[in-house]
C-alpha cells in the first residue's frame, strides 16, 4: 500500500528538479500520442525544438509570442495568490487593446517618450477597471468571480466585434473588420533588428521583477498573500480583505490590459478580432506552470510559447496536428501540479 | 474473569516519531478501563490501531481469543468493537433512525425495514436509559443527545466493547454525569468499555482500572481503588505540575463595558440579547456556557468583527466610532481567538510573518509600505525565545507547529503589545497540561499588570480556577455575575442548561 506523508521541509534540489522532471514526463507521455499519428517522436521533438529555438528567427518568434503570455501569466499569478480566480484575462487583454486603439489611433498625439507610457497606463486602467466589476460583485454580493470573469470575456469580445464592424472600423481597411493603426508615436519600437521582438518584452520582464518585489518586500504583498492563504485569519488580524481584493483586481486586470497594449501597439499595429489566440487563457497555464511565482512566470511563458511556435513548424513538416501543442501544454501543467504534491508529501511504500 | 480484548506489544511509528512503543493492554468483561494521557501521548493512535484505521508496525490484537486482522474497520465492527469519536460522525440532515441504520443494511436490499429498526432502537433506549427520539433530525439535537445516538449506533451493531474518545469534552457537568450512569448500566450488562480522557476527576469517578500512557509508553497501570490523583497526574505529565493561582487584587477602573447591548452574529450564530457586562482592571471575568449560546458573538464584538446593533459599548471609557479589528488592536485590545489554526494564524505563512500580522503597518516593522525584513526577523527571534515557541526558527512555516506552540505564538503576538483588555476565547482547549499551565500563567501575569481579561471557556475547572467573577451565557443572555468561591460547578452547570437563574 502507498501512503502520502506530509514533509516538514522540501529540499531545494527537489523543489527545483520536480517541475523539470514533470515537464520531461509530460513530453514522454505526449511522445506516445505523436507516435500514434504515425510520426517518429524523436524526429517530431527535434523539429519542434528547431522550430522554437533552432535559429535566430525561431528564437525571436518565440520571444515575441511569449511577451503577452508573461503579462497575462503575471495577471493570473497575482490574482490566484489572493484566491481571486480571474479567468477573465482574455477580456482584460482586449480592454487594454481597445483603450490603446481608442486613444492611440490618432485621437491624441504626444511625443513617443510620453505616448508609449500613456497608452500603457490607459490599457492598464481599462483592464483593471474591467476586473473591478467582478471584484466588487464578489465583495458585496459574494458572486462567484469564476463565472463573472469568464462571461465578461465574451461580452468584451462581442463588444470589440461590434466596434470593429462599426464605429472603429478603419475606412482604409478594404472592408476587413479592423481598426485604424496605432500612430507611429505610440508604436512600441523593435529592440532587435530584423525581428518582431519589441519593447513589450522589456516591459513584461520588468513587470515580472516588480510583481516579485511587490509580493516579497511590501506590506501590500504580505496582505495579498495573507488574504489568499486564509481570509478569515487575515480579517481577524485587521487586514481589509475587501480592499485587498480590489487592489489585487486592479493589479491583475492592469497587467492583462498591458498585454493587450503590447500586442496592438507592438506586434500587430492595429486591433482585430484575432489579435489574441487565447493569450488570456494561456496566462492561467503559464501561472500554474510557474507555481504562481512571478519570476518563474517568465520562464514558464517562454517555455509554453516555444511549444506553440515549435509545434507549428513540426506539424507542417510531419502532418501531426497542431493541437498536439495544446495537449503538451495541458499535460505539462497537470504534471507540474502533481510534482508540486511530491515536494509537499513523501511517498511511503509498505 | 477473562480478558476479552488483548493488545500485545503494539508499536507504531510515524517517521521519526514513535507514537506507540510496545504497548500491551488487556480488557476484561464488564470493566471500564480508563486510558489516561496528555494530548499526543498516543492514546488515540492506539485506539485507531485497534479499530483498524491504522495498521501497527509491530504487535497484534486479539478479540474474544481470536486474532483481529489489522487495518480493517469492518473486521473490528464485526468482532463487536464500537467506537465513539471525539468529533461525532453523524449526518446532520438525516434522522436518528437513518443515522443508526446507515451502513447496516445491504446495498441490494429493496426496502428498509424501518419498523424493525425503530423497535430495536426504542428497546435499546429503554434498556440503557439512552432517551432519544428516533424520528428527530440530528441537527435539532443537543450535543449530549448526539453522543447518545453515537452510543446507540454502536449498540445497534451489537458492540460488546465500546471505546469512547474524550467523551466529556463537549458536555455540561450534568450531561457528563448522565453519561457516566449510562456507562455503568452498560457494564452491568456485560459490556466492556475503554474510556479515553485526560481529566483525572472523571476517570476516578467512572473507571475500574486506569492505564497511564506517556510518550507512547505505558508508565502506570493500576486499579482505580486506592489510586492517588496526584501520582496519576505526575505519571501522566512526567513531572509535578503546579497550577498557577492569581494573587488577590482589588479591581481597578472599568476597561470595557456593555450596556443593554444587542448584537447579531456575523455568520448567523446566536445573537446577543440585551447584555450588560463590565470588566475592570486586574480582573478576570469568566464566561461559562455550552458552546453556541452567543459566546462567538461576544468574542466577535471585542475582536472588532461585529458591531453592537443597539445599546452602548465603551472601551476605556470611550465610545467607539468604528468597529473593526484594526481599531481594537490600536486601542489596546489583545485577542486570543477560539479557533487558533483557522483564525489565529495563517498556517502557510512563516512564524515571523504571523508574529507581526497585527502590526505589519507600524514602524519599525514597515516603512513607506516596505517590510523591514531584518527588524521582523530579530523581533521574531526574541519572541520565540521569550515565549518558548518550539519551532525551527523565524522562517518555519506555522502549520508545522503543534497546537501548544501555535498558542504560544499567538500569546507572544498579543502580549507583546501589552494590552489593557484581553479576550481569551478557549485559550487552553486541546492543549496538554504543561501548555495549559503556561497559558494560565500568562493570563494571570496580564491581570497582575492591570489588564482586564474576558475568559470564555467550556472548561468549568479552568473558569473556577482563574476567574474573579463568572457570568453564565445562555441563549444570548448573560446571568448576574457570581463569585466562583460561592458556587459549585454543579450550580453553574444548571445555569448553563437554563434550568436556574443566577444562584
Amino acid at each position: 500500500m502507498i501512503r502520502l506523508e506530509p514533509r516538514e521541509t522540501a529540499p531545494v534540489w527537489l523543489s527545483l528538479s520536480a517541475p523539470l522532471t514533470a515537464v520531461l514526463a509530460a513530453l514522454l507521455l505526449c511522445a506516445l500520442l505523436i507516435m500514434w499519428t504515425g510520426a517518429s517522436a524523436l524526429e517530431a521533438y527535434g523539429l519542434l525544438f528547431k522550430g522554437a529555438l533552432g535559429s535566430r528567427f525561431a528564437i525571436t518568434e518565440t520571444l515575441t509570442r511569449a511577451t503577452p503570455m508573461i503579462l497575462t501569466g503575471l495577471a493570473a499569478a497575482i490574482a490566484f495568490r489572493a484566491k481571486l480566480w480571474n479567468i477573465g484575462g482574455e477580456g482584460q487583454f482586449y480592454a487594454g487593446a481597445l483603450a490603446a486603439t481608442w486613444l492611440g489611433a490618432g485621437a491624441i498625439t504626444l511625443p513617443p517618450y510620453l505616448m508609449v507610457p500613456f497608452l500603457i497606463g490607459a490599457g492598464a486602467l481599462a483592464g483593471g477597471l474591467l476586473l473591478l466589476i467582478p471584484a466588487i460583485l464578489k465583495n458585496r454580493l459574494k458572486v462567484d468571480e469564476v463565472v463573472t470573469t469568464l462571461l465578461l470575456n465574451f461580452i468584451v469580445l462581442l463588444f470589440v466585434n461590434y466596434l470593429l464592424e462599426g464605429p472603429l472600423k478603419d475606412p482604409m481597411s478594404m472592408g476587413w473588420p479592423q481598426a485604424a493603426p496605432i500612430i507611429d508615436e505610440g508604436v512600441l519600437p523593435a529592440i532587435l533588428s530584423k525581428s518582431r521582438v519589441h519593447l513589450g518584452l522589456v516591459i513584461a520582464v520588468v513587470a515580472a521583477v516588480l510583481v516579485w518585489a511587490l509580493m516579497r518586500f511590501t506590506v501590500w504583498g504580505y496582505e495579498i498573500r495573507a488574504v489568499g492563504y486564509n481570509a478569515a485569519a487575515a480579517g481577524f488580524a485587521g487586514i481589509g480583505v475587501n480592499k485587498t481584493i480590489i487592489l489585487t483586481a486592479l493589479l491583475s486586470g492592469g497587467l492583462a490590459g498591458i498585454a493587450g497594449v503590447s500586442e496592438v501597439a507592438g506586434t500587430k499595429g492595429y486591433l482585430t478580432l484575432d489579435l489574441s489566440p487565447g493569450f488570456g487563457y494561456a496566462g492561467i497555464a503559464v501561472a500554474m506552470l510557474a507555481a504562481l511565482h512571478p519570476l518563474a512566470v517568465v520562464a514558464s511563458a517562454v517555455f509554453l510559447s516555444a511549444i506553440f511556435v515549435g509545434a507549428d513548424s513540426m506539424s507542417r513538416a510531419l502532418n501531426v496536428p497542431t493541437y498536439i501543442s495544446d495537449v503538451i501544454v495541458a499535460t505539462s501543467v497537470l504534471a507540474v501540479l502533481v510534482s508540486g504534491m511530491f515536494t509537499r508529501f513523501r511517498l511511503r511504500f509498505r | 474473569m477473562t480478558a476479552i480484548l488483548k493488545l500485545v506489544n503494539i508499536s507504531k511509528r510515524f517517521g521519526s516519531l514513535t507514537a506507540n512503543d510496545a504497548i500491551s493492554l488487556s480488557l476484561e468483561e464488564g470493566e471500564i478501563l480508563a486510558l489516561l494521557g496528555e494530548n499526543g501521548a498516543g492514546k488515540t493512535t492506539l485506539m485507531n490501531i485497534l479499530f483498524g484505521h491504522y495498521t501497527a508496525d509491530e504487535g497484534h490484537v486479539e478479540v474474544f481469543g481470536k486474532p483481529l486482522p489489522p487495518g480493517q474497520p469492518d473486521a473490528a465492527l464485526a468482532a463487536g468493537i464500537g467506537m465513539v469519536h471525539q468529533h461525532f460522525s453523524l449526518a446532520d440532515n438525516l434522522s436518528v433512525l437513518e443515522n443508526i441504520m446507515l451502513g447496516t443494511e445491504s446495498l441490494w436490499a429493496w426496502r428498509q425495514d424501518t419498523a424493525f429498526a425503530t423497535g430495536r432502537i426504542k428497546q435499546l433506549s429503554r434498556d440503557f436509559g439512552l432517551t432519544v427520539d428516533p424520528m428527530a433530525q440530528v441537527s435539532t439535537l443537543t450535543v449530549g443527545e448526539r453522543q447518545r445516538v453515537e452510543i446507540l449506533k454502536a449498540l445497534y451493531r451489537d458492540a460488546r466493547i465500546l471505546i469512547l474518545d474524550e467523551p466529556t469534552a463537549v458536555l455540561t457537568p450534568q450531561e457528563s454525569e448522565s453519561l457516566f450512569e449510562t456507562l455503568r448500566s452498560l457494564v452491568d450488562r456485560g459490556m466492556s468499555i475503554i474510556f479515553i480522557s485526560h481529566k483525572l476527576n472523571e476517570i476516578v469517578s467512572v473507571s475500574d482500572r486506569v492505564m497511564v500512557i506517556r510518550r507512547g509508553k505505558v508508565v502506570a497501570e493500576q486499579p482505580i481503588r486506592g489510586a492517588d490523583r496526584a501520582s496519576l497526574a505526575e505519571a501522566m505529565v512526567g513531572h509535578t505540575v503546579h497550577a498557577p493561582k492569581g494573587d488577590v487584587l482589588a479591581p481597578g477602573d472599568v476597561v470595557f463595558q456593555l450596556q443593554n447591548v444587542s448584537a447579531g452574529a456575523a455568520d448567523g450564530g446566536q445573537p446577543l440579547v440585551d447584555v450588560d457586562l463590565a470588566i475592570h482592571q486586574h480582573e478576570i471575568v469568566g464566561i461559562a456556557g455550552v458552546s453556541g449560546n452567543g459566546q462567538q458573538t461576544l468574542a466577535d464584538l471585542i475582536s472588532g468583527l461585529c458591531r453592537p446593533g443597539s445599546g452602548s459599548m465603551t472601551l476605556f471609557g470611550n465610545k467607539l466610532a468604528h468597529y473593526n479589528p484594526d481599531v481594537m488592536v490600536k486601542s489596546g485590545v489583545g485577542r486570543i481567538p477560539e479557533d487558533r489554526n483557522r483564525v489565529g494564524v495563517i498556517g502557510e505563512m512563516t512564524v515571523q510573518e504571523n508574529l507581526i500580522s497585527e502590526k505589519r503597518r507600524r514602524l519599525p516593522f514597515s516603512k513607506f509600505g516596505f517590510m523591514n525584513a531584518k527588524v521582523i526577523e530579530d523581533h521574531a527571534a526574541r519572541q520565540i525565545d521569550a515565549f518558548d515557541v518550539r519551532c525551527q526558527g523565524p522562517h518555519a512555516e506555522t502549520r508545522l507547529l503543534s497546537g501548544g506552540n501555535v498558542q504560544k505564538l499567538i500569546l507572544a503576538r498579543v502580549l507583546d503589545a501589552e494590552p489593557s483588555l484581553l479576550l481569551a476565547d478557549q485559550p487552553s482547549r486541546g492543549l496538554d497540561v504543561g501548555a495549559v499551565a503556561y497559558v494560565h500563567e500568562k493570563i494571570l501575569d496580564a491581570r497582575a499588570r492591570g489588564c482586564g481579561v474576558l475568559l470564555i471557556s467550556e472548561d468549568l475547572e479552568e473558569l473556577m480556577a482563574l476567574s474573579d467573577r463568572i457570568v453564565v451565557i445562555y441563549h444570548g443572555r448573560l446571568s448576574q455575575p457570581v463569585n466562583p468561591e460561592d458556587i459549585t460547578a454543579r450550580d453553574i452547570g444548571l445555569m448553563m442548561s437554563g434550568q436556574s437563574e443566577a444562584a
